[in-house]
């Protein structure tokens, strides 16, 4: 079935907005993407028509709030394939997830002169964590290199890290820098075969593409809400749950415990156990709706989109003088996602940015949390990124490639 | 955007700064960054007596940095230390004639930040609260 994308465009409020002067056409979802009317509307109808604590009153509008939120944990386990709500934990963002998994499993696993392997191609969020735990237990932190032309892991390099037996592989599922996607089932395989628990940080794949923890065969899981069209301050962290059983918790309050006596305390059932004080239940209901909207589209129809823009884009990219781009290019479409950062000769991305915001595109520059991997794609060790979703069109494109053409004006670039 | 962010006359000081360079055993030297956006800058200086006699500044950066660090450094030669802690973010401004906006104030700043730090290094001082805040 054929998805009206022009009709997906119009649930989004924010794109009647101007902005100096001309429509905007916002092109960095891989920061945070827009919210439908949906999202916005049920995050309202929650405190017009039942804000209430949840987990505890026993009153019709606080039995409603917690039905809300618990059927948002079940609909975000089936939309990974979870083995249900108990594996779903609600944090703030992916960051968070990693954080939990790093103070929580880390402290209990990690121990002196074990390693911790991650990858060049890892956001901040899937590094400084991991940095934070190594000096605190004098474990080694360790990098999957990236192949010469910076476009995806080197298999090789990976093979033989992961067979010389870190305690943990955590690794990104897809850049935000480049758009590659790792082949996690098979890394995953490989860390699981050598004795590795394995993290992958799906913060930029489960808002764009069908994902499967069970088939991926992961033990954890992270993802933010604000990237898959739900409001900020909610993020999932899944594991799961004969490991989660294993774990301490992480934060210590109201809600995560069964019963608290003046020195001791037992934990809740998981998943409450990892969630401590009132949660952030209009984000939890928000996500919900936010994974309902993406199913009645289809996440395998959202990659088909995603991919023809992304097409589009390089095909007209990869021909202009002075423009680079990075990551996989279009013989590689299979393992690139809607992310396309680019270089224009002599022009700081910084320039290239507030040029393209002067065109009311909306644009990212700069080094993307991930200045490990940026600082050696381009001179200016900042690069600048453009990022499609499900409510972007060629038209946006057109604009795009419009805005780069007066950068190359300004800046006297044939 | 200023729509005179772009100016001819900020893209000419881009392209062709003026100072650019390291000088070698300077009296003062300090390396300014901009974590957001990746301006990189370092400034350096010789003193005559109180005054600075020459100033240089290397590193990469968007228009609104590099041609204020050009503009700057044409500006201070032959003021003193003192003079200079008692420039601000408004100078920055008046010296390049746009307000570039909160979002790229800081690229505007970074330069003045870096030499007034350099000089507070070279005085043996704790850097103030608004240089900080530059």
């Amino acid at each position: 079935m054929a998805v009206d994308f022009e009709r997906i465009k119009r649930d989004f409020p924010i794109l009647n907005v101007k902005s100096h002067g001309k429509p905007l056409v916002y092109l960095d979802s891989a920061a945070t993407s827009q919210k439908p009317r949906q999202v916005i509307d049920a995050v309202s109808d929650f405190y017009s028509n039942y804000n209430a604590n949840i987990n505890r009153g026993v009153y019709e509008i606080s039995e409603k709030a917690t039905e809300a939120y618990s059927n948002s944990k079940n609909k975000v386990s089936s939309f990974i394939n979870a083995g249900g709500m108990e594996e779903i934990i609600y944090v703030r963002n992916a960051t968070e997830a990693i954080n939990l998994v790093a103070m929580s499993w880390g402290d209990q696993n990690i121990k002196k002169g074990d390693r911790i392997l991650i990858s060049e191609m890892e956001h901040h969020s899937n590094i400084v964590p991991w940095q934070l735990l190594a000096k605190k237990k004098g474990a080694a932190l360790e990098y999957i290199k990236l192949t010469e032309d910076n476009t995806r892991l080197d298999m090789e390099d990976l093979k033989a890290k992961v067979e010389s037996g870190p305690k943990l592989l955590s690794i990104t599922h897809v850049s935000n820098v480049l758009g590659t996607i790792n082949d996690v089932k098979r890394i995953t395989e490989m860390a699981h075969k050598n004795g590795a628990a394995v993290l992958i940080d799906g913060a930029q794949s489960a808002p764009h593409m069908a994902v499967d923890v069970k088939d991926i065969g992961c033990d954890f899981f992270a993802f933010s809400g604000h990237k898959m069209l739900a409001p900020t301050g909610i993020g999932v962290l899944y594991g799961k749950s004969e490991v989660l059983e294993s774990m301490p918790p992480f934060l210590g309050g109201g809600d995560m415990i069964k019963t608290v006596e003046k020195q001791s305390a037992t934990w809740n059932d998981l998943p409450w156990k990892f969630e401590a004080g009132t949660s952030n239940i209009e984000g939890g209901i928000g996500l919900g709706v936010a994974v309902d909207y993406l199913n009645s589209i289809g996440m395998d129809n959202i990659t088909a989109h995603e991919s023809e823009l992304t097409e589009y884009a390089l095909s007209r990219l990869d021909g202009m003088s002075g423009v680079s781009v990075f990551g996989p290019g279009q013989k590689d479409l299979d393992i690139k996602t809607g992310v396309i950062a680019f270089a224009i000769k002599g022009v700081h991305p910084h320039d290239v940015a507030s040029i393209f915001d002067n065109e009311g595109v909306a644009i990212r520059a700069g080094h993307h949390c991930a200045m490990p991997l940026v600082v050696g794609l381009a001179p200016e060790k900042a690069v600048a990124r453009m990022s499609f979703y499900i409510y972007n069109r060629k038209e946006d494109i057109d604009r795009a490639l419009k805005a780069i053409e007066t950068i190359k004006r300004i800046f006297k670039i044939n | 955007m200023d729509s005179d962010m772009y100016a001819d006359e900020l893209i000419e000081q881009y392209e062709h700064p003026h100072n650019k360079g390291a000088i070698e055993n300077p009296d003062g030297e300090m390396h300014e960054h901009n974590p957001l956006c990746g301006d990189d800058i370092t400034i350096y200086f010789i003193l005559q007596g109180d005054a600075i006699k020459d100033v240089k500044f290397s590193g990469t950066g968007c228009v609104i940095s590099m041609s204020t660090a050009s503009k700057l450094t044409d500006f201070v030669k032959g003021k003193t230390m003192g003079e200079i802690g008692g420039m601000g973010a408004k100078n920055v401004i008046d010296l390049i004639g746009i307000d570039p906006g909160p979002a790229r104030l800081k690229c505007a700043t970074l330069s003045l930040r870096a030499l007034k730090e350099a000089i507070f290094l070279h005085e043996h001082k704790a850097v103030d609260a608004e240089t900080k805040k530059l």
